[in-house]
């Protein structure tokens, strides 16, 4: 918009020529990166919908499935989430800035904590494999997460298989989008230390990161609503 | 461009608020708050979303506006989606 054209931008190699500029040539694929991450926010919100009447119309079995999950490994990979967040951040800043090295050290530091979320969610899922919480022909939840509280009914094995359902589905969705994530930027690495990225081309960077903090975003619904279910018995 | 770079101290700033609001989160979850208790776990991940998307994504300050519409638009119709089954699913054991 307020950038001069021709002279300073003529010679610059990353302006493709149908853009009159580069600032317009970033703000059009950052808003097709948008448009993708809104079909994103569209698929992963009918899972959330699906989420909400169930527990709507089965909220004790909910509340007591729930409980089962391990609270610390939830806040644990909030909290690495959060920190990769950062180390995204600071990579499209390295990246905006020109600092090759940086910028390679923040994307391998991201793969890291990504790949740290998906192993402590490996072991979580390992939990769930060995207590019989997997939905399917094996499935047995028993109720000694909310042993000591005569008042509550006894819960439905049917109602807590779908809690068990719904948390692997939209966990597992969320897992898959992280191991492209993880993908993405082993592949940004790679072209970072190659020196393809710049202050004057770093699109790629940006993208992956607004995709990173999406997925970001969804965990940090997925966390309370999954873990945190009345946990004050 | 410069409009829209923070510094390093700044994101982590921001970073430091989220954490807090993960500990205030995994905090309030575990005192009996009756039926406030998902109320106040929502709007404590909805800031951490915002915080994020405003930050991290670079929303604030962002120079084109087509953005922000496209932002909007994607919420608007995931509150249509949620809100209007609720409204549904929330009202049917009414007589």
């Amino acid at each position: 918009m307020h950038t001069s054209p021709a002279a300073s931008t003529e010679h610059n190699p990353a302006l493709r020529h149908h853009f009159a500029s580069v600032e317009q040539q970033k703000n059009s694929a950052s808003l097709g990166m948008w448009l993708f991450l809104v079909t994103e926010i569209m698929f992963f919100g009918g899972m959330f919908c699906a989420y909400l009447i169930y527990r709507l119309a089965h909220f004790n079995d909910f509340a007591a499935a729930s409980s089962s999950l391990n609270i610390w490994l939830g806040a644990g990979n909030t909290v690495v989430l959060l920190l990769s967040s950062l180390t995204v951040v600071l990579a499209v800043n390295s990246a905006q800035r020109g600092k090759r090295k940086l910028l390679v050290f923040y994307l391998v530091a991201t793969i890291v904590l990504g790949v740290t979320f998906l192993g402590v969610k490996a072991k979580e899922y390992h939990d769930k494999y060995v207590e019989h919480h997997i939905p399917g022909a094996d499935f047995n939840f028993k109720e000694e997460h909310t042993a000591g509280h005569d008042e509550l009914p006894p819960v439905n094995q049917q109602h807590a298989q779908m809690f068990f359902s719904l948390y692997f589905v939209m966990t597992g969705m969320h897992a898959i989008h992280m191991i492209i994530g993880v993908g993405l930027f082993a592949g940004l690495a790679v072209m970072a230390w190659k020196g393809r990225y710049d202050e004057n081309y770093n699109t790629p960077v940006e993208n992956a990161g607004l995709y990173w903090h999406f997925v970001d975003v969804v965990w940090i619904y997925l966390f309370p609503l999954l873990y945190l279910i009345s946990r004050h018995h | 461009m410069s409009e829209h770079e923070h510094s390093i101290g700044f994101y982590v700033l921001i970073l430091v608020a989220l954490l807090i609001l993960t500990g205030v989160t995994v905090f309030a979850a575990r005192v009996n708050l009756h039926a406030w208790n998902p109320v106040v776990a929502l709007a404590i991940a909805s800031l951490k979303a915002v915080l994020v998307v405003l930050f991290f994504m670079h929303v604030k300050g962002a120079s084109e506006k087509m953005t922000k519409v496209v932002i909007f638009s994607g919420i608007f119709f995931l509150l249509l989606l949620l809100t209007l089954t609720m409204a549904d699913y929330g009202t049917r054991l009414w007589t």
